[in-house]
């Protein structure tokens, strides 16, 4: 066994307890129910830390997206508010704008060789600024195709629901999964992630695949402000302030490396169900208070980063003794 | 070269943006340097930025010494809402002032502590160390203001964000003097080049004999120290502590004051003082859109902006194009080397 | 074998860096299915030599043929394509990725776009069957030990070039049976008729594995020769040279200090870096340390110093017993340490002159007692004199210094600490013929003051000139001390060059 799949297995280890005793104290949350709502309720975390999980695999961050997918649903509000276009052009425009973002960030942080940390932070600003300007307000959208997309789900047994945006961000997971373990643009994230210079020296165009990177985050921020448009049905630019924290978290808890080159997108999606969990578990109490969700993320984050520290530690001995050679 | 000469170029650059700042909003808005008293408190938008801009100012100072060891502590804000949370819920359980403020302040070393052992002992990214406290530290401090805004109506506590002393709004004063005190410490002490070495070259640092890991761990502590105040001076500013909303996103500005006033995010050589001019840029440009009728939403694209351009001329890869230039063309050293500074 | 036309031929490559020539006209000749070993102490201009040759470096001059074709990369991918491939040290591949991938990113089999994991991992297992090596392709490459990588690492040159293979101290870290396994490897790329340059400090393993040698030393080439026709002691004097200018003494000083040792280390050593050594040192002694790269003379330093602690032995002074477990304790104890590697090691280059040299005087006071400006300043003008460091002032960021001026700083940060034990790590390595000279004159009057120096050099007419006594260091052990008139070149040479067999008996 790989040592880097043992924070994978350490997930899937606390997601499988974490669910058992949830169900050994409210039996009522091992239903198809739960989980559809559990799907639905995450679909644009789960989608944002899709793009995040490449960019922290590629030794990156992005602090942009929670400001982006804000933007977007006043982008698409706004749109259709004033003019007569059709959601799904509407929809087509927005994914090329925020792609273009991710592009321009990753094209900043590779030619002006600057940490993609202050560069995203110049991005989350300028996302959140765009926001204001198109509007302060909370603009709700109401529009047939809207009220189609919501209306659609598949019934599972049990009466439980998996709704389009639930669906969708299965399939966005289905696909991050392909592009992280099945092409070669993946295997270059991984690549950056393990080294730049190596990489380089192995032939990755380094350059490229940033770019790449940063604009698979801003394309998949965009879906998620789609996303997150159907789910409130409205746009609001003070909306979703902080995700990319929740995505960051998600992505570790999912056993990534947050210094890059380990980590799987799999994981990502049970990260975002162990936090999904957490707050359901405290809704279904009802006495326990919102707050230990966030306490216990950070109690999760620092449990998976040690764990990580303590495996690069033990893996980095063959490196050490190399390095003593010297 | 002379010191003071040396100090005042090395902080031109923050004092002349500040200064075209302050002028064109005065520009916008006639009233803007009317200053008045009333109640024994001046009063103005000058002093108004002075007041709102503290939090930040206090923050900056902490930050930079962190950024200075090439590292950054991302918890600033939540120690904000944990801090202000602990004092409020301290005096409203009857401790006095004195010991509140001391309860405070010590959980804001503890803070730092925390950040400080996992970078200097365990060697975790400073980033991924502070992430968490960030993460957390909202919730704790929820946990102690039980979700509520934890109001209180001690005067001692709220005379340290809203009272005033010589006429000086008390976070004024508190900012001011942290600062000053700060800087005069790791200037008149070896602190200050101690810092700087560490954020240079570490290694080389620890062979030379410096005490790297205490001198870290001394570091993120002091961030917290001032996170604390400013979290104090935030809860006594609205007579309560949000733990959901006090220091919400500071910890950004508080970089951005730091790397406005020039300290590099690479470590290595800082200016406190610059920084705090950083923090009133910010909050000029924050008081100055609101005052001169510009939309508010302008605020966050005009930050991105600043970014973008000290982005650009810190950028090694612009830097070693000046380089590059002053080779090729040995007239354009001078200006090459005006730039490297 | 045709020894008409060579597989590769470089000729009088040139290559300078602000301040130094690196390398100067040096020719290389590289026959198909040789072994060619390149040899030479830090800085003689190998690596140079090397990045020139795959395009990492841009050459100032010269020409390289590759089967009797002109050639010119511009970076290593380019000379990868032209099949010129290299495996350095530090295995260049991705620890994080499994085996197959690093056999083949960037040329991953794929279908539809989609990279077939198992048609990869089934070539990947051919491809490590021609080197004898049966491992399960799809695991991280970090899993197994540093000589499977480095053999993954030659079967991607290989496979990527397949004429001209570098490899670049490729047996540095690993033990005997993974040495064997490596010669195994290249022994069947040679039948196969690839040209290989090996480099190593490995005497043994070079007069093993290689069929020529060529030696360089401070840029230029000293000599090209079959191996068979090159015994040890002629190698080691080509790569140590003999060369200093006028003022070589026959042999070392003799008026060594009598009395008892002011620093006595007993049993002293750290596994892995260097075996437990006694050593004694007077007032006003030097004592040289020589040996080949990589013997455990650095390592010596590192662990008298802290830097690596010691795990066994103790030392005392005056009767009194140091604790000597970091750098800090070591510098508490009146020790000074001048390393190797002055950019990462020693100089903070942003910081100026002044800050650099009370830098260790500062730490050690501790930050509450800091040194007065004026004391600083007038300390930084002291040394500026002292020494002759050319700098406009003393506010000068130190990184924008030369190197000999920059050791001279390093130097001065020691001296302003005023220890009783220096520790120098080749003080005069890349430093200009002017500063050589002052730094050498400056060792011998810190004797006469009555300080006691360890210095680390592998320049042996140097360490005739000042040393007192000289340990030579070989495998990690000190195997023998030269005093007084036993001083020689030859006498260096041989203890270094003879082999282990030779003096276990």
């Amino acid at each position: 066994m790989n040592a880097r799949t043992l924070p994978l297995l350490a997930t899937v280890a606390i997601f499988l307890i974490a669910y058992a005793v949830c169900y050994a104290q409210f039996p009522a949350m091992l239903s198809t129910r739960v989980i559809g709502n559990l799907l639905t309720d995450n679909a644009f975390l789960g989608i944002a830390a899709v793009g995040m999980t490449f960019v922290i695999l590629s030794g990156g961050i992005d602090l942009s997206i929670g400001s982006v997918i804000a933007f977007s649903g006043v982008f698409i509000a706004v749109l259709l508010r004033d003019t007569g276009l059709h959601p799904l052009p509407v929809f087509a425009m927005l994914l090329v704008v925020t792609t273009l973002f991710g592009a321009a960030m990753g094209a900043t942080i590779h030619w002006l060789e600057m940490p993609p940390f202050i560069v995203t932070l110049a991005g989350m600003f300028l996302a959140r600024g765009m926001a204001y300007v198109l509007s302060i307000d909370s603009v709700p959208i109401t529009h047939e195709f809207y009220d189609t997309l919501q209306g659609l789900y598949y019934l599972m047994p049990g009466k439980g629901r998996l709704t389009f945006i639930g669906g969708l961000m299965l399939l966005v997971f289905l696909a991050g999964i392909l592009l992280a373990h099945r092409t070669r643009f993946g295997t270059n994230v991984y690549a950056l992630g393990g080294g730049a210079q190596t990489a380089r020296l192995m032939g990755v165009p380094v350059g490229r695949t940033t770019v790449q990177i940063y604009a698979l985050s801003g394309f998949l921020a965009g879906l998620s402000g789609i996303v997150f448009s159907i789910y409130t049905s409205a746009g609001y630019s003070l909306a979703t302030v902080g995700v990319e924290l929740d995505a960051i978290a998600a992505v570790v808890i999912g056993g990534t490396l947050l210094t890059g080159g380990s980590g799987f997108v799999a994981g990502t999606l049970i990260g975002v169900m162990i936090m999904g969990l957490i707050q359901t578990y405290i809704i279904f109490d009802g006495t326990l208070s919102s707050w230990w969700t966030k306490i216990v993320i950070g109690i999760l984050l620092f449990g998976f980063i040690v764990l990580q520290k303590a495996l690069v530690w033990l893996t980095g001995r063959n490196g050490r003794a190399l390095g003593a050679a010297r | 070269m002379n010191g003071a000469t040396a100090f005042l170029r090395r902080i031109a650059p923050q004092l002349v943006t500040l200064t075209v700042l302050l002028l064109l909003v005065a520009l916008v808005f006639p009233g803007f340097f009317e200053i008045s008293i009333a109640n024994g408190r001046l009063y103005g938008s000058p002093i108004d930025i002075l007041n709102r801009g503290a939090p930040v100012a206090l923050l900056a100072i902490g930050m930079t010494l962190v950024i200075a060891t090439k590292g950054i502590d991302l918890s600033v804000g939540a120690v904000m809402a944990i801090c202000g949370a602990v004092a409020a819920a301290a005096i409203d359980q009857g401790l006095g002032l004195v010991p509140a403020l001391a309860l405070a302040l010590g959980v804001g070393l503890a803070c730092g502590l925390w950040n400080g052992l996992l970078v200097a002992m365990l060697g975790i990214q400073p980033i991924v160390a502070t992430l968490m406290l960030m993460v957390a530290g909202r919730g704790i401090a929820q946990l102690i203001t039980e979700g509520t805004i934890l109001t209180f109506t001690h005067e001692g506590l709220i005379f340290i964000g809203a009272g005033a002393f010589l006429a000086i709004p008390m976070p004024v004063l508190i900012w001011i003097a942290t600062g000053l005190l700060v800087a005069f410490i790791v200037r008149r002490t070896a602190l200050g080049m101690l810092i700087e070495a560490i954020g240079v070259n570490p290694r080389a640092s620890t062979l030379a004999g410096i005490n790297t890991r205490v001198l870290l761990i001394a570091v993120y502590m002091t961030s917290g120290l001032c996170a604390a105040l400013a979290g104090v001076i935030a809860a006594a500013d609205i007579k309560g502590a949000d733990a959901n909303n006090a220091g919400l996103w500071l910890e950004l500005d508080a970089i951005l004051a730091v790397v406005i006033g020039g300290t590099s995010l690479l470590g290595g050589r800082f200016s406190i003082i610059a920084s705090l001019i950083g923090a009133m840029i910010i909050q000029t440009v924050n008081t100055g859109i609101l005052l001169s009728g510009f939309p508010p939403e302008f605020n966050l694209i005009i930050k991105a902006a600043i970014i973008l351009v000290i982005l650009v001329l810190q950028s090694p890869a612009v830097r070693t194009a000046f380089v590059f230039l002053r080779r090729e063309k040995p007239s354009a050293q001078a200006k090459a080397e005006t730039v490297a500074q | 074998m045709s020894e008409s036309q060579p597989r590769l031929r470089a000729t009088a490559v040139t290559k300078t860096f602000p301040g130094t020539v690196a390398l100067d006209r040096v020719d290389f000749t590289l026959q198909a299915g040789e072994v060619h070993a390149l040899l030479g102490e830090n800085g003689a201009g190998k690596s140079t030599l090397i990045k020139c040759l795959t395009g990492a470096y841009r050459r100032d001059s010269g020409d390289i043929v590759l089967d009797g074709s002109v050639i010119d990369p511009r970076d290593t991918l380019e000379a990868q394509g032209h099949g010129i491939g290299t495996v350095y040290q530090e295995v260049n591949l991705l620890p994080n990725l499994t085996v197959a991938e690093n056999l083949f990113l960037g040329h991953q089999p794929t279908r539809f776009g989609m990279i077939s994991g198992r048609a990869m991992k089934a070539r990947a297992r051919a491809v490590l069957a021609q080197y004898a090596l049966d491992i399960d392709a799809g695991r991280n490459l970090e899993v197994y030990s540093v000589a499977v990588q480095q053999v993954v690492a030659i079967a991607r040159a290989v496979m990527l070039s397949g004429k001209v293979l570098i490899l670049d101290e490729p047996t540095a870290s690993l033990d005997a049976h993974e040495v064997r396994m490596l010669f195994d490897v290249v022994r069947s790329l040679k039948e196969r008729g690839l040209g290989i340059v090996f480099i190593s400090h490995f005497l043994d393993q070079v007069y093993e594995i290689s069929d020529r040698i060529t030696v360089l030393r401070n840029g230029q080439l000293v000599g090209s020769e079959a191996t068979a026709d090159l015994d040890r002691v002629r190698l080691v004097n080509m790569m140590l040279g003999r060369e200093l200018e006028q003022e070589t003494r026959e042999s070392g000083r003799t008026d060594r200090p009598e009395g008892a040792p002011a620093i006595r280390f007993r049993d002293f050593g750290r596994t892995g870096r260097i075996a437990p050594f006694d050593l004694d040192i007077h007032k006003g002694e030097v004592v040289g340390v020589a040996g080949l790269l990589g013997s455990g003379r650095t390592e010596t330093a590192e662990v008298l110093f802290g830097v690596a602690p010691h795990d066994s032995g103790r030392a005392e002074a005056d009767g009194k017993a140091l604790t000597l477990h970091s750098p800090r304790s070591a510098v508490a104890n009146g020790f000074g340490f001048c390393p190797e590697d002055r950019k990462s090691d020693g100089i903070i280059g942003d910081l100026s002159v002044r800050e650099n040299i009370v830098l260790a005087l500062q730490a050690r006071r501790g930050w509450t007692r800091p040194l007065p400006a004026r004391e600083q300043a007038a300390m930084a003008e002291d040394f500026i004199r002292r020494l002759d460091i050319r700098t406009p002032d003393a506010e000068k960021p130190v990184g924008q210094l030369s190197g000999g001026n920059q050791q001279k700083v390093l130097l001065a940060r020691w001296l302003a600490t005023n220890p009783r034990f220096l520790i120098l790590d080749e003080p005069t390595r890349g430093i200009d013929v002017g500063a050589h000279a002052e730094i050498i004159r400056l060792i011998e009057d810190l004797c006469a003051e009555g300080m006691s120096l360890l210095v680390i050099s592998s320049e042996l007419d140097e360490l005739v000139a000042y040393s007192h006594r000289v340990i030579v260091v070989r495998d990690r052990r000190h195997v023998a001390e030269l005093v007084g008139a036993e001083i020689t070149t030859d006498n260096m040479v041989t203890a270094i060059a003879s082999d282990e067999r030779e003096t276990a008996a």
